[in-house]
């Protein structure tokens, strides 16, 4: 590999862009396609369907073996409420791989103390949220159950078409948060996408508990792989 | 600290940078049960140093020695390993799955 090819892909990923670098394995022979020039590439119907699930292969194209090294941008998470559940689901979504921030604006949650280990950012979620840059590699968890800090990061999180957006409350809460966004203008489909009640129903009941039925339901999200269950249902 | 794919290419960058001799490893093909996917890299230097994994720890040591020889040469080089390898009792995968690793010079 040419150590520009390889400083271009690094370069890429630090800009969170997906880029995919063809490997001609006969010859040797390496490029790198950047996500914005696939439409145009001879190889695009490939690269694009590659892409999209995320996952590097082998691919004969007209006789040869190339193979292809997806990068998507590392998965982001996150959550809105400096709580209890968010303590666990901090940790753990770090060994997951999450770069992880939490949001609050209440300074007494929003504290380094109580998140030691990931970026903590005591602000309004309508404040920072557009700093942060929300994307389609980006997923959030509204966990205060106060439609004052949640509802906005809701709204941000569906215009961005982040791959994950769960909320904490019982079904009568979200009724009512339905009623709320329904009222500001956002469609029943875009709605629907929001996980509420949050989290897969595995009987939780510790914050820590919570965490994993909510980080299992996030790593769902981002590999969208049915599970066993439901493709037996579609069977 | 779990290295993550992102840490091994820009560990791969810098160590090139900094004038050593380096080397990527990439899982290109699995069979059966793998215990790595594809896409999956280690990156290796001059001397032997490595971060990533290609296998669960079973097949590392030969590739780092693999990688000596493309380090050396410059030829890209496809190594298979699996049970029905013929060095399967010295290095291969307890797991009876059967992994592709390509082997690159970085230039």
């Amino acid at each position: 590999m040419q150590l520009d090819i390889l400083k271009a892909l690094n370069e890429e990923r630090r800009a969170r862009r997906a880029a995919v670098l063809v490997t001609d394995l006969g010859s040797g022979a390496q490029r790198l396609v950047k996500a914005a020039d696939i439409a145009a590439d001879p190889m695009a119907e490939a690269l694009d369907r590659q892409l999209r699930m995320g996952k590097s292969a082998s691919v004969e194209i007209e006789g040869r073996t190339y193979f292809f090294t997806v990068q998507a941008p590392p998965a982001r998470l996150v959550v809105i409420g400096a709580v209890h559940v968010s303590q666990a689901l901090a940790e753990m979504a770090r060994l997951v791989d999450f770069d992880v921030t939490i949001v609050d604006p209440r300074t007494a949650f929003a504290s380094e103390e109580r998140f030691p280990n990931v970026r903590v950012i005591a602000e309004w979620p309508d404040k920072v949220l557009p700093e942060i840059g929300l994307d389609a590699y980006t997923g959030i968890a509204a966990l205060t159950h106060d439609p004052k800090i949640d509802d906005p990061a809701l709204k941000l999180a569906l215009a961005a078409n982040c791959f994950y957006i769960g909320a904490l409350g019982s079904k009568k809460t979200h009724a009512k948060r339905v009623e709320r966004l329904t009222g500001a203008g956002f469609s029943p489909e875009q709605i629907g996408r929001i996980h509420a009640p949050i989290g897969l129903d595995i009987g939780a009941v510790s914050p820590a508990e919570i965490a994993v039925s909510v980080l299992a339901e996030i790593v769902l999200s981002l590999r969208r792989k049915p599970l066993r269950s439901e493709k037996e249902k579609a069977a | 600290m779990l290295a993550t794919e992102e840490d091994i290419l820009a560990q791969a960058e810098s160590w090139k940078k900094s004038g050593k001799g380096v080397a990527i490893a990439t899982v290109v093909e699995t069979w059966g049960s793998a215990p790595r996917p594809v896409g999956s890299h280690l990156v290796i230097d001059e001397e032997g140093l490595f971060l990533g994994s290609v296998s669960g720890g079973c097949v590392e040591g030969d590739v780092v020695t693999e990688a000596q020889d493309v380090i050396a040469d410059g030829k890209p080089r496809t190594l298979e390993y699996g049970v029905a390898d013929e060095t399967a009792w010295r290095v291969g995968l307890s797991c009876g799955g059967r992994i592709r690793v390509y082997v690159e010079r970085i230039d």
